[in-house]
C-alpha cells in the first residue's frame, strides 16, 4: 500500500510541475485578453518565435541566412560566434518588444473598436504570418535549447547546476522528480510575483489595469491606449519567451511548439480568461487532473486519457460555469 | 456688462480672472448631421460655467469637444491664450483638463482609493526604470501622491469608503467618485458632465454643495452640464443655452432667464 500512496504521490507532483508549464503559456493569453480584449490566438507562435529567436542568436546564426544566400548565391550560415545565454535573452527581449510596436502599429491600430471576431482573426492571420516569418529567419530544423538548465556548458567549472533528475527516497522507495519541471516552478513563480508587483506598484501597471477595466475612463485620466497596448504586447512577449525556453528546453524548439497554445485553450476556460491568479490555478488543475486521471482511471479504460482529459474538463466548464473558476460573471443587461 | 479683459466680480463677491478657454466658431459634423453649428463662447479662470439645453441640442459633444474625444470639422479651441492643434484626449487630460462622464466611467474592478489614484497618472514623473531601481524616489513620488489623493477623498467626504470596490457602490456614490478622480488630477478645468443626473433632491443637494466648494476651496475653474434649471441658475456665474446645435444665449443666469429665445426652447414653440 504505501508503494502505491508514495507512486500517487510522485504522479500528483509531476503533474503539478507540468501544470505550471501549462500555466506559463495561458498566462501569455490573459495578460492581452484583460488589458484589449483580443484573443490572441498567436500566443502559441509567440513562444515559438521567441525561443526560436533565443536559440538563433545564441548560435551566432545569421537572420534569413537562407533567403540571403537564395539571393546573392552565397553560403553564409553561421556568424561564427556564440553568445552567452543572459545577452541572448536580453536581445531576444528587445526583439519581442519590436514585434509588439509592430502588431500594435501595423495591425491593432488599424482595427480600434471593430468586433472581437475580427479582432481574434487577425491573431489568427498574425499566428501565421509569424510562423513563416520563424521559419524564414531561422530556418526549420529542430533545435537543441541549452541554458544551462540541462548541462553545465554555459557555466564556470566546479558550478553545477544541471541535474537531470531529482531522486530520494520515502519509505524506502525511490521518488523522482525531473530537475527542469523544479526550475520551471521557480521561474513561474518569480514571474508571476514580477508581474503582480509591476501592475499592483507602478505606474505603468496602475495605467495598465486601468486601460483593461474602462477605455474611455483611462483616456480621461490622461493614459494614452496605444502605448499600453504595446507595453502589454511587450509583456506578453516576454512570458511567451519564458514559456518558449522552458519547452523548448524539454522537448527542443520545433514548429510543434506553437501547438502548447491548444493546451492553454482548457487551462483559460477552468481558470477564468480574465484572472492572472485562475491562469495559474487552472494550469495547476488540469495538470494534476490529467496525470491523477492517466495514473487512476488511465488503466481501465485503456490508457492515453492524457490526450483528451483537459479538454473534456474543459467542456464540462463550458456547460455548468462558462466563466470559469475566476473569470467575472457574464451579466448581460437587457 | 462684462469685461473682456480684466475679468468681473460675481454677485457673491469673488473675482474671475481673464479668459482660459476660448471657443471660436466650432462646427461639428456627424455625416451629413450638423451637432453643433457655429459657436463661440468662453470660460474665464475661476469660474463655474455651465452650457445648458433641451434634449439632443449639442451640450455632451460641446463637452466630447473640448475633452478631445471629438475633433471638429471648424473652428478652433484656444487654450491658455493659443490655439489648441487637433489632440487625442490622454493629451488634452495631460494638458490639465479633467472631466467627468454621464454614465459614469469608472474603473469598476478597482477600490476608491485606486480610483483616486489613477488620477494622479498624469502628475507621476518618475519612468519605469526609475521606479525598479531607484526606489526612494519612487516611493518619495508615491507618498505625495497618495497624500494629495487622500486630501481629495477626505474633502469630498468618502473616506469611509475608501477600500470598498466601485462596482458595490450606488449611483451617487459613484458619481462622487468619479469627480475625486477628476479632482486629483489637480486640473486647471474640470469638465463635469450632468453630474447630478438621476439623483434625488438630497444628492443634487450634496452635488451643488461640492462643486460650490470645489470652485471656492480650489480656484478650479468649472465647466458643467446640466439638464436641471434651477439647479445651474443657482450654481453657476455665466450660462450658455444651446438649442438644435445652435448657441441662442450666454450671459449670467438672470440675463439668460429673461431671454425670449431660451423660454421659447424650454417651453417648446414650433420651430420652421
Amino acid at each position: 500500500m504505501p508503494e502505491q500512496l508514495v507512486f500517487a504521490m510522485e504522479v500528483f507532483l509531476n503533474g503539478l510541475m507540468a501544470g505550471v508549464m501549462y500555466a506559463l503559456v495561458a498566462l501569455g493569453f490573459v495578460l492581452i485578453f484583460k488589458a484589449s480584449g483580443i484573443f490572441n490566438f498567436a500566443q502559441g507562435v509567440m513562444a515559438l518565435f521567441a525561443a526560436m529567436t533565443f536559440v538563433g542568436i545564441q548560435n551566432g546564426q545569421v537572420p534569413f541566412a537562407h533567403l540571403i544566400n537564395a539571393i546573392f548565391g552565397t553560403k553564409i550560415h553561421y556568424f561564427g560566434w556564440e553568445v552567452y545565454s543572459v545577452f541572448a535573452i536580453l536581445l531576444t527581449v528587445g526583439v519581442m518588444i519590436l514585434l509588439a510596436w509592430m502588431v500594435q502599429r501595423f495591425v491593432f491600430r488599424h482595427l480600434v473598436g471593430q468586433e472581437p471576431i475580427i479582432l481574434f482573426m487577425a491573431t489568427i492571420g498574425l499566428a501565421y504570418f509569424l510562423e513563416g516569418v520563424a521559419d524564414l529567419m531561422w530556418g526549420s530544423e529542430i533545435k537543441r535549447l541549452d541554458v544551462c538548465l540541462t548541462d553545465n556548458t554555459c557555466l564556470p567549472q566546479g558550478i553545477n547546476l544541471a541535474i537531470d533528475e531529482f531522486t530520494f527516497e520515502i519509505f524506502g522507495y525511490g521518488f523522482f522528480i525531473d530537475n527542469l519541471d523544479i526550475t520551471a516552478t521557480i521561474i513561474a513563480i518569480l514571474l508571476v510575483t514580477l508581474l503582480v508587483v509591476f501592475s499592483q506598484y507602478t505606474k505603468q501597471g496602475r495605467a495598465m489595469r486601468a486601460v483593461a477595466d474602462d477605455h474611455q475612463a483611462a483616456l480621461s485620466v490622461g493614459v494614452s491606449l496605444n502605448a499600453i497596448w504595446i507595453l502589454v504586447w511587450s509583456v506578453a512577449g516576454f512570458v511567451a519567451l519564458v514559456a518558449g525556453i522552458m519547452w523548448g528546453a524539454k522537448s527542443g524548439v520545433q514548429f510543434s511548439l506553437s501547438l502548447i497554445a491548444l493546451k492553454a485553450l482548457p487551462v483559460l476556460m477552468l481558470g477564468g480568461f480574465t484572472s492572472i491568479p485562475g491562469a495559474i490555478i487552472g494550469g495547476l488543475i488540469i495538470g494534476v487532473g490529467e496525470k491523477l486521471f492517466e495514473f487512476a482511471i488511465g488503466p481501465m479504460i485503456g490508457g492515453a486519457t492524457e490526450n483528451w482529459f483537459a479538454y473534456v474538463l474543459a467542456l464540462l466548464f463550458l456547460v455548468f460555469r462558462p466563466q470559469g473558476l475566476f473569470g467575472e460573471k457574464i451579466i448581460e443587461r437587457v | 456688462m462684462l469685461d473682456q479683459t480684466e475679468g468681473y466680480v460675481t454677485a457673491d463677491g469673488r473675482k474671475i480672472g481673464g479668459v482660459v478657454m476660448e471657443m471660436k466658431n466650432i462646427t461639428l459634423r456627424f455625416g451629413g448631421v450638423e451637432a453643433i453649428k457655429d459657436i463661440s463662447f468662453d470660460i474665464r479662470e475661476g469660474e463655474i460655467r455651465a452650457i445648458i439645453g433641451p434634449n439632443g441640442a449639442g451640450k455632451s459633444s460641446m463637452l466630447n469637444v473640448i475633452s478631445g474625444f471629438y475633433i471638429p470639422q471648424q473652428g478652433e479651441v484656444w487654450y491658455k491664450g493659443a490655439p489648441r492643434p487637433p489632440m487625442k484626449p490622454f493629451e488634452v487630460a495631460r494638458q490639465g483638463i479633467a472631466r467627468t462622464f454621464q454614465n459614469i466611467a469608472l474603473f469598476e474592478g478597482m477600490s476608491v482609493l485606486d480610483n483616486v489614484m489613477t488620477g494622479r497618472l498624469t502628475q507621476m514623473q518618475t519612468g519605469l526604470f526609475a521606479q525598479a531601481f531607484w526606489k526612494g524616489k519612487a516611493e518619495a513620488e508615491e507618498t505625495e501622491n497618495r497624500e494629495k489623493a487622500e486630501k481629495v477623498i477626505d474633502f469630498l467626504e468618502i473616506q469611509a469608503i475608501r477600500k470598498t470596490p466601485v462596482a458595490r457602490l450606488p449611483y451617487g456614490l459613484k458619481k462622487r467618485v468619479e469627480l475625486a478622480r477628476a479632482l486629483a488630477a489637480e486640473p486647471t478645468i474640470l469638465l463635469l458632465d450632468e453630474p447630478m443626473a438621476g439623483m434625488n433632491v438630497e444628492e443634487k443637494e450634496d452635488m451643488s454643495r461640492f462643486i460650490l466648494d470645489v470652485n471656492d476651496e480650489f480656484g478650479t475653474t468649472i465647466a458643467l452640464i446640466e439638464h436641471d434649471m434651477g439647479v445651474v441658475m443657482d450654481l453657476s456665474d455665466r450660462v450658455v443655452v444651446m438649442d438644435y446645435g445652435k448657441k441662442i444665449g450666454d450671459g449670467t443666469p438672470d440675463e439668460v432667464r429673461s431671454n425670449q429665445d431660451v423660454i421659447d426652447a424650454y417651453l417648446g414653440v414650433s420651430h420652421d
